[in-house]
């Protein structure tokens, strides 16, 4: 059986993979994707504490409530994240990160 | 769920989750991303919360995901071209990855709780989303308007901020 | 009887106090209550004189506990002496000045000043303790230079008064190092306590003779001894009462009287005694030789008071303080007798003060020329006139105690007589000089009545029968006859001497320009001065441009600006970059938190 440690580990593998996508991709797209990929690596160790912590027989449903919302906004934020992107496309026609560098001293 | 089957979804959604930053070409890490969310809603399956394993393949999967290939169809972004590499970004890249790598492994080995069995369930005439939903409309009233106030105001944003020109 | 020295202190100060705030338009009126003030601390003198014994009351002034300030008086024989000298001269002084200063404008303020610097003087007379002394010190410097800048529109006048304070501070400053020194090893400052503590206190030689040094600091002011006596030529700006009451009889002889109070202080060191005897010797003999090249009647008088003021610090210094106070008492009288008699020729050669442009005054004021004529002999020391007897005195204990210090003060007191013989000479006798002169005539009665009435003491206050009057405990030494025989020898040489060299000349025959320039000490002063503020003032520029400007300041300011500096450069734009240094510093604190602590 899989016990909780193994669930960790498995959510912060995902996590360190999706950290590694920001810091190393230069597509913004795929850093937002990367950015999904940590969001879940979250919402995977919740559900893993609720189903540990159980109350009489029952997981413990308030940790699956907040992933519930956790991706609820992750959504929200996609949407507008994308709409920022393809803003920033139209006025510079491109997606490559290290071009959008205005906000230097 | 058996171990084995454990592992097998484990490593499936982390070799998705690879490919999507390796690839160089959007669309195919946008459908490994989505093959990677199959696997981690298998993972949510076996820790019995059902609900949320079919709200992960319907909500990411099916929606999130589908607005990514949107965008990516309407910049009509093209395959990356190999450009030189910054020895000194990806060095400091791989050096914080592999330190949060370590540090991963001896939080979890550390952690003598875990490594407990989960504790038994008893399966009450109610499933678990009826659960969820009781603790959502009851419990967390208020953060779910909240939450519906947010994503309202972020459709309201999108339409925003893609016109052409703010009038 | 009781209330009689508070009478004598305060009367003063009403009148002056009434002048300040009422009178002030009203000239003759403010000059009738000054001298009537006068009069009445002169009465109330003569009936504290009349009583014997010795009286120390005090009340408490400032009391905090483990600081109290007492006010009180002390009467002893010194005391009724000094206060009958200080009431008596100051009572003519300012009947004198009621016509020497009959046509000035600022007469009001120039009585309440007068009126002010007895209160002041009769509070140092009266002072039973170091800190009344000191408070009554102070004041009498700040009417001192109320009263020399009196014509203060004339530059030098103002000039003059300034000198005069800040010189007497100088002095001063050590007075209250030696007040401290006192106090702190004794626990008292009532001369009373201490005339019977001191000896017993066991201080070491060293401490003891550095306090009764810093306390000779304060005489050296007042008593314009060398190197402080600048301020006392200069102080002749004044008008010549002032100059009579203040710097002949009264104040700088406050210095003396002090040391004579406190005369326990030095007693038991022989190295004090010595300093001040020899402070008072150098100060008589520079000034007695700068006064043989002066031209200005005032000036003469001025360097011959400063000559007597030497002898009289000397005298303590030999040991005989009584003999320097008879010296005090007797000088007093005709002093201010040569002061008022020279205001009298000074007036009515309308304010004429060069001796050069003087001459054949005898037969044109005549009650001038006589008084004038004891007041030289008796300060020459021609027996049987005051000054012989006072001045034998010193000269007596001098060769009893120290015979370099007799030569000395035989060869001074030979240049005393010349140099008055001098001045004798050139301003009276002979035919006048200039038309002034021969047009001159004699001053009012309210102003030679003063002269005839001072001429009395200068006559008869040295016979060893009046004089035991006023100083009952002295010594009965005996006349000592060498002493006697070499002072009236160097008199009839420094007359003899005057006569040769000045009868009949227009113009000074000797020109010796290291006197006339008064040995330019003045000069010295001012470039001393000079170079110790442009010193102070090139450290304090530095310190305020480098240290305070450039470097709390500016450094301050450059500081802060330089961390903006560095730090920007982390704002690169690089959003990876960001989010690296974010990931770096999660990693770090996870570390330190879950494994470190």
């Amino acid at each position: 059986m899989a016990t909780l440690n193994d669930y960790l580990l498995a959510s912060g593998l995902l996590f360190t993979v999706g950290f590694a996508g920001v810091l190393l991709r230069r597509n913004i797209i795929i850093i937002f994707m990367a950015l999904e990929l940590m969001l879940n690596a979250a919402n995977l160790s919740l559900v893993g504490f609720s189903r540990f912590h159980t109350h009489a027989g029952l997981p413990d449903y308030n940790a699956q409530v907040l992933v519930f919302f956790i991706i609820t906004v992750a959504a929200a934020e996609v949407t507008v994240g994308l709409a920022v992107i393809v803003a920033l496309f139209r006025a510079k026609q491109t997606t490559h990160i290290e071009d959008l560098n205005s906000l230097k001293f | 769920m058996p171990t084995a089957l454990f592992w097998i979804f484990v490593i499936f959604m982390l070799f998705f989750g690879v490919m999507v930053v390796v690839n160089r070409n959007p669309v195919a890490s946008a459908m490994s991303l989505v093959v990677c969310f199959l696997g981690l809603a298998a993972l949510y399956i076996s820790l019995d919360a059902f609900f949320l394993g079919v709200i992960q393949i319907l909500v990411y999967a099916g929606a999130v995901m589908v607005l990514f290939l949107f965008i990516i169809m309407l910049l009509d972004l093209k395959a990356e071209q190999r450009r030189h590499f910054n020895l000194i970004a990806m060095f400091g890249g791989i050096v914080v990855v592999v330190l949060f790598v370590k540090v991963l492994f001896d939080v979890c080995y550390g952690f003598q709780g875990g490594n407990a069995v989960f504790p038994a369930i008893h399966n009450t005439e109610h499933g678990d989303t009826w659960q969820v939903g009781m603790a959502l409309f009851q419990q967390y009233k208020l953060p779910l308007q909240m939450i519906g106030a947010l994503v309202v105001v972020a459709s309201v944003g999108a339409v925003l901020l893609s016109k052409r020109e703010l009038k | 009887m009781n209330s009689a020295p508070w009478i004598i202190l305060f009367a003063p100060l009403l009148a002056a106090a009434a002048i300040v705030i009422a009178t002030q338009p009203l000239k003759k009126l403010s000059s009738y209550l000054s001298v009537a003030a006068v009069a009445v601390s002169f009465v109330f003198a003569l009936v504290v004189f009349g009583s014997s014994g010795v009286q120390d009351v005090s009340f408490n002034w400032i009391d905090l506990g483990v600081f109290q300030v007492r006010i009180g008086y002390l009467i002893d024989d010194f005391s009724r002496m000094m206060l009958l000298v200080v009431t008596g001269v100051g009572l003519l002084i300012h009947i004198y000045s009621i016509g020497y200063m009959h046509d000035d404008r600022g007469r009001s303020r120039y009585f309440a000043g007068l009126s002010l610097f007895m209160f002041s003087m009769l509070g140092i007379v009266l002072a039973n303790n170091f800190i009344m002394m000191f408070i009554f010190w102070e004041l009498v410097g700040v009417s001192s230079y109320i009263l020399i800048g009196h014509w203060f529109e004339r530059p030098s006048a103002a000039d003059a008064a300034n000198k005069a304070l800040i010189v007497n501070r100088i002095g001063d400053f050590g007075f209250m190092l030696g007040i401290l020194m006192v106090w702190s090893a004794s626990g008292t400052v009532m001369f009373g306590e201490l005339s019977s503590k001191w000896s017993s206190l066991g201080l070491g030689a060293g401490y003891a003779t550095i306090a009764a040094i810093m306390i000779f600091c304060g005489a050296v002011g007042k008593s314009a001894q060398f190197p402080l006596h600048v301020w006392l030529p200069d102080a002749m700006e004044g008008p010549t009462p002032v100059s009579a009451l203040i710097h002949a009889a009264t104040m700088v002889a406050a210095g003396v009287y002090m040391l004579a109070r406190v005369y326990f202080l030095f007693a038991g060191s022989a190295a004090a005694l010595s300093i001040v005897l020899w402070i008072g010797v150098i100060t008589s003999l520079l000034a007695a030789l700068m006064a043989t090249q002066q031209s200005d009647i005032k000036r003469i008088l001025a360097y011959s008071t400063l000559s007597q003021l030497g002898l009289m610090v000397s005298a303590v210094g030999l040991g005989v303080p009584v003999a320097a106070l008879f010296h005090l008492f007797t000088h007093a009288s005709f002093k201010a007798l040569l002061f008022l008699g020279a205001g009298s020729v000074i007036h009515s050669l309308h304010n004429e003060q060069n001796i050069w442009q003087m001459g054949g005054l005898q037969k044109k004021m005549p009650v001038t020329f006589w008084t004038f004529l004891i007041a030289t002999l008796a300060l020459s020391g021609c027996p049987p006139l005051a000054g012989f007897w006072s001045k034998d005195g010193i000269v007596a204990a001098a060769f009893d105690h120290n015979a370099a210090a007799a030569l000395v003060i035989s060869v001074i007191n030979f240049f005393t007589a010349f140099y008055m013989a001098r001045l004798f000479i050139v301003a009276f006798l002979g035919a006048p000089r200039t038309e002034t002169a021969s047009h001159a005539h004699e001053s009012p009665r309210v102003m030679t009545v003063p002269l005839l009435l001072l001429a009395i003491p200068s006559v008869i206050a040295g016979f060893p029968a009046i004089s035991h009057i006023f100083f009952p405990e002295a010594e009965e030494a005996g006349p000592s006859i060498p002493a006697m025989l070499v002072s009236v020898a160097v008199f009839l040489a420094g007359i003899c001497a005057g006569l040769a060299l000045y009868r009949g000349k227009d113009s000074d025959p000797i020109s010796i320009p290291l006197f006339a320039n008064r040995f330019y000490i003045d000069e010295f002063y001012s470039v001393l001065v000079k170079w110790t503020q442009d010193a102070l003032a090139g450290i304090a520029a530095f310190v305020d441009r480098w240290v305070i400007d450039g470097g709390l300041v500016r450094g301050l300011g450059g500081t802060t600006w330089g961390f903006g500096f560095a730090l920007r450069f982390l704002q690169i734009g690089n959003l990876q970059a960001y989010a690296f240094l974010f990931g770096f510093g999660v990693v770090l604190l996870l570390y330190l938190i879950l494994f470190a602590t």
